[in-house]
């Protein structure tokens, strides 16, 4: 019998390769090709006035250098916005080298060209640009005062400014007995994938055709931009997408001027390029995301029920917007989280900065949305000193009212409407698993230890599983060898394996037949991107139809064969057999060598399928008119809209009397993400999102100074968790299909960072018992807010004082 | 100017798996691009280049070091052992073993050097505790597993070669 797959805690295939150094990630690939390296603006704002190479030309090794005025016809132009949206009336690009002005600090101004990379790096520190510098616009207070402008033709610096709203939240809120306001406010913080970007290209003269291996997560959304920027007939242009070392978002912003800019020169050049980011780099010119401050005025009755929520926020989108306004628009509609929030008004301006530009990274917008969410529910829990995962509770959208459609579009332009989910279960098994009744108990006895110990909670609905498609490519080789192709990418979510579990389940094969191919536009070339907790929904579901399609070609084609109905078959193990009868069965290799007529027969397989070979109907051509060749077949998975996946998140932790140093105790989740393929993957994805939410939480901010200048750009300084920082992670799962996809799943990518900043500042703030409104939190600043709480300029918590009220405020 | 136009190469004679190589490379030339591009070794990845993420721990003489902070030169005579020389597809070593045995690795890019690293510390401490082996990876940044998987994978490593070791495994 084959092994059950889907939904098994399957080893991944990938391992073994990665293990013993068979890796191929970018810079493993192109031994011998050129180098770039680029000079890049030391200035967060300012005029180019003058380039001078003249100092560089003599190191030896130098190729080829390149400014804004070498870039011919679209390679010249400003790159493309990718994601347009009526309400961002002042969309920025930047150009791929600049031209006349630099906006951030990294902006890439001169490309150099050499024999390797040090000596690249040599050229570009002789190069000279004289630069004018500008105002810098740093930190959203800053734009948002638009005293100085970014761009100066974008008033008030704002790129965007949206307003959704289902129903009349004024009234709503003049009716409220109760209303609260609260200021919260979200570093920057940054993907920081351990593999940095990078492009490889190889131009074929005699072909004309170029190849491109990026670290990318989208392969056909770089070959699509750089066929439409080189000027290239897309048939043209290949994009292969090899092992990628993380992405978390990052990687999807496309095309980087450097994938650009490599082909170009590659093919100027007529010989292969590389570039390979290095750390440095990373930090200042590929995205940052997180910067968000949110004001939330909040209306409710006795019981803690909202009544009217009015949310408006300042995004920071830094110095150009190419990938749209996403990340505030799921703010705006993510933050509402498990929750009915009576009238619902939401405002965001997007403004621009003099710092790198913002594109969704994991969680995209969801933990600032979440914080504002969940930092509100524990003030009206504590304005009317009720119990906190009771108020939740009371403003749920429960099973029975799903689909629940909040009346406001998604990040997909489609309706925010939750399509399954039990948040009563959840909380439930949530309470259970961190023991929740039995905290106040536990916190008794640190007390009379000495010890400050804090219980925190944060709940998330993530819309996962967007549009528009993916595809799915099935076929059967003579040896009963299954080949498997998706043209989005994967970045270690482990593809490979989850989707040979589909394949395996669907077709009846063993898993170690089927060979997965991903992000290789030679293989599939329609595929829109590994993003959004998209991949499982999309290419799971779009590999399980197409799947379908050909087991039922190989089981009519056997059927034939073995002259029994379709019906009466079944796939096991590779084998087409009868029911009940394996002894009348054929291998699906078989079937596959009959499925192909072969004119040559050029080895056993295919001699069994040549014309004088068997028994043939010559009534019939050997391909019928309604068939094809071959056991082959290909489906596209596009859904109507995203599938939302959601969780509860608790933690204890303890704060240092003296230090104010703060340590997780404990971190319990409980995730629903629909069907599981792979528990084994899902729970590690999980815990990767948790450590990446606990260093967004505690450690992770990008630290500029006024003048636009990265302060901690590097691994010493910007802290990211290391072992010894992350908790060990207790999980609990709730399955909940989805009633929109055949295989009832729901992404699951993203969900473990999303509440874990709202959760731990719930938990600090439990446990010193004032608020805590801007995150991340260090010892020192806790150490700080406890002196202002001594002195009397920071409430206590305790039920009625905490927060302001808005009629207090008048 | 009068800067040189062609940078000095110094001769390098050490051993690299098990094998002895010579070659030449400047001596500004670090030791991580040296074995990953001069050898072709590029299990070895370069995740920071200033000696913080750990990705390209190799064992010299079999003690963990980051190959990013070594310049090839300083490798004469050594013993270098990369991912490439800890095991095999079909021969993995333990550590190699216990990470696709506990899903200690998703994408894989900061694996080599977790790796190197776990292998020498068994070595020096065969039968670590849990809180042990946690402090035994903390030198190393993962940005994707969270790190839980890959505490459990060196406890399963000390296992591993504990069984190989009372031949209860091939």
């Amino acid at each position: 019998m084959t092994t059950k797959m889907f939904g098994a805690p399957i080893r991944r295939k990938e391992d073994p390769r990665l293990v013993t150094g068979g890796g191929r990630y970018l810079d493993d690939l192109g031994h011998g090709a050129l180098a770039a390296a680029f000079v890049r603006s030391p200035h967060a704002h300012a005029r180019i006035v003058d380039i001078d190479v003249s100092g560089a030309l003599e190191v030896d090794g130098l190729v080829a250098i390149y400014t804004h005025e070498d870039l011919p016809g679209r390679v010249g132009e400003p790159l493309p916005l990718l994601i347009p949206h009526p309400a961002l009336t002042h969309g920025r690009t930047p150009y791929a080298l600049a031209k006349d002005e630099v906006n951030h600090v990294g902006e890439p101004v001169v490309m150099v060209v050499a024999r390797d990379r040090y000596l690249a790096e040599d050229v570009c520190q002789r190069i000279r640009v004289d630069y004018e510098p500008l105002a810098p616009v740093v930190g959203i207070e800053r734009a948002r005062d638009g005293a100085e402008l970014v761009h100066p033709d974008v008033p008030g610096n704002v790129a965007a400014h949206l307003v959704q709203q289902n129903g009349d939240v004024e009234e709503a809120l003049a009716g409220a007995p109760h209303v609260l306001d609260l200021d919260l406010s979200i570093e920057r913080s940054a993907c920081m994938p351990m593999e940095g970007k990078g492009v490889l290209a190889r131009w074929d003269p005699e072909k004309a055709e170029l190849r491109i291996f990026s670290s990318t997560q989208t392969s056909t959304g770089v070959r699509a931009a750089v066929a439409a920027k080189l000027d290239l007939p897309l048939a043209k242009v290949e994009c292969i997408a090899p092992d990628v070392g993380g992405g978390f978002g990052v990687k999807i912003m496309h095309p980087w001027p450097e994938e650009i800019l490599v082909p170009w020169a590659a093919k100027t050049l007529g010989q292969q390029v590389k570039w390979t980011e290095d750390r440095r780099e990373h930090f200042i010119s590929s995205a940052h995301e997180r910067g968000q401050l949110h004001q939330v005025r909040v209306g409710f009755d006795d019981d803690g029920r909202l009544l009217g929520l009015d949310v408006k926020f300042w995004h920071d989108n830094g110095a150009y917007t190419p990938y749209g306004i996403i990340v505030p628009i799921i703010t705006s509609t993510q933050l509402l989280g498990p929750y009915k929030p009576g009238a619902y008004r939401c405002e965001f301006w997007s403004l621009y900065t003099n710092t790198v530009l913002v594109t969704p990274y994991r969680g995209a917008g969801r933990p600032q949305g979440c914080f504002a969410m969940e930092r509100t529910m524990d003030a009206i829990a504590d304005y009317l000193g009720l119990d906190r995962a009771e108020v939740r509770s009371r403003n749920f959208i429960l099973p029975e009212e799903m689909p629940w459609d909040h009346g406001l579009l998604f990040q997909d332009g489609r309706p925010l409407r939750y399509d399954s989910g039990d948040f009563p279960a959840s909380l439930a098994k949530l309470k259970a698993l961190v023991g929740w009744d039995d905290f106040a108990a536990y916190r008794a006895e640190a007390q009379a230890q000495g010890r400050k110990v804090g219980l925190g909670i944060g709940c998330y609905v993530e819309g996962t599983g967007v549009g528009p498609y993916e595809g799915g490519h099935i076929q059967i080789e003579t040896s009963g060898r299954v080949n498997v192709s998706t043209g989005l990418t994967s970045q270690g979510q482990g593809h490979e394996t989850s989707f040979a579990q589909i394949v395996a389940e669907e077709l009846g094969v063993p898993i170690e037949d089927v060979f997965v191919t991903t992000g290789d536009t030679r293989r599939m070339p329609y595929a829109v991107g590994t993003f959004a907790s998209r991949a499982a929904v999309m290419s799971g579901n779009a590999i399980a139809l197409a799947t379908r399609n050909v087991k039922a070609k190989a089981l009519r084609i056997a059927a034939d064969a073995l002259e029994v109905a379709v019906e009466d078959l079944e796939i096991v193990d590779g084998v087409v057999q009868v029911k009940g009868a394996p002894g009348t069965q054929m291998s699906l290799g078989t079937v596959s060598v009959l499925s192909n007529p072969l004119r040559y027969a050029f080895d056993e397989a295919a001699k069994a399928a040549t014309q004088f070979a068997g028994t043939t109907d010559l009534s019939k051509p050997p391909v019928a008119d309604d068939d094809e060749p071959g056991l082959e077949g290909k489906d596209f998975y596009s859904p109507t809209q995203a599938t939302f996946a959601n969780g509860m998140h608790a933690a204890i932790v303890e704060t240092d009397p003296v230090t104010a140093e703060i340590r997780i105790l404990r971190y319990c989740v409980v995730h629903d993400c629909g069907t599981m393929i792979n528990p084994m993957i899902v729970e590690g994805q999980v815990h990767g999102g948790v450590a990446q939410g606990v260093g967004g939480a505690l450690y992770e901010r990008m630290v500029y100074d006024e003048s636009g200048q990265l302060l901690n750009a590097s691994f010493m300084d910007f802290l990211m968790p290391y072992a010894s920082e992350v908790p060990f992670i207790e999980t609990d799962h709730l399955e909940t299909p989805s009633p929109l996809n055949p295989l009832g799943i729901k992404g699951a990518g993203e969900a473990g960072c999303i509440p874990v900043t709202a959760v731990i500042a719930s938990a600090i703030e439990d446990a010193e018992g004032f608020p805590i409104t801007s995150m991340p939190i260090s010892p020192v600043e806790l150490w700080e807010l406890r002196a202002r709480h001594a002195r009397g300029e920071l409430p206590s918590l305790a039920h009625h004082a905490a927060y302001r009220t808005s009629e207090e405020n008048q | 100017m009068s800067e040189p136009t062609t940078e000095e190469l110094l001769d390098i004679t050490l051993t690299v798996n098990g094998v002895r190589r010579q070659a030449q490379a400047p001596a500004r030339r670090l030791l991580s691009d040296f074995l990953r591009h001069d050898l072709q070794l590029t299990g070895t990845h370069v995740g920071c280049e200033h000696g913080v993420c750990g990705a390209c721990t190799v064992l010299v003489d079999g003690a963990p070091m980051r190959s990013c902070l070594m310049f090839a030169v300083t490798a004469q005579a050594h013993a270098i052992t990369t991912v490439e020389g800890l095991g095999t597809i079909e021969a993995m070593g333990p550590v190699q073993q216990a990470f696709t045995e506990c899903h200690g690795l998703q994408c894989g890019f900061c694996t080599p050097g977790f790796l190197t690293t776990i292998t020498a510390y068994l070595e020096e401490n065969p039968e670590p505790t849990e809180h042990e082996a946690r402090e035994a990876i903390s030198g190393n940044l993962c940005r994707c597993t969270g790190y839980q998987n890959i505490v459990k994978s060196v406890l399963r490593a000390a296992e591993i070669r504990r069984e190989r070791a009372a031949g209860t495994r091939p």
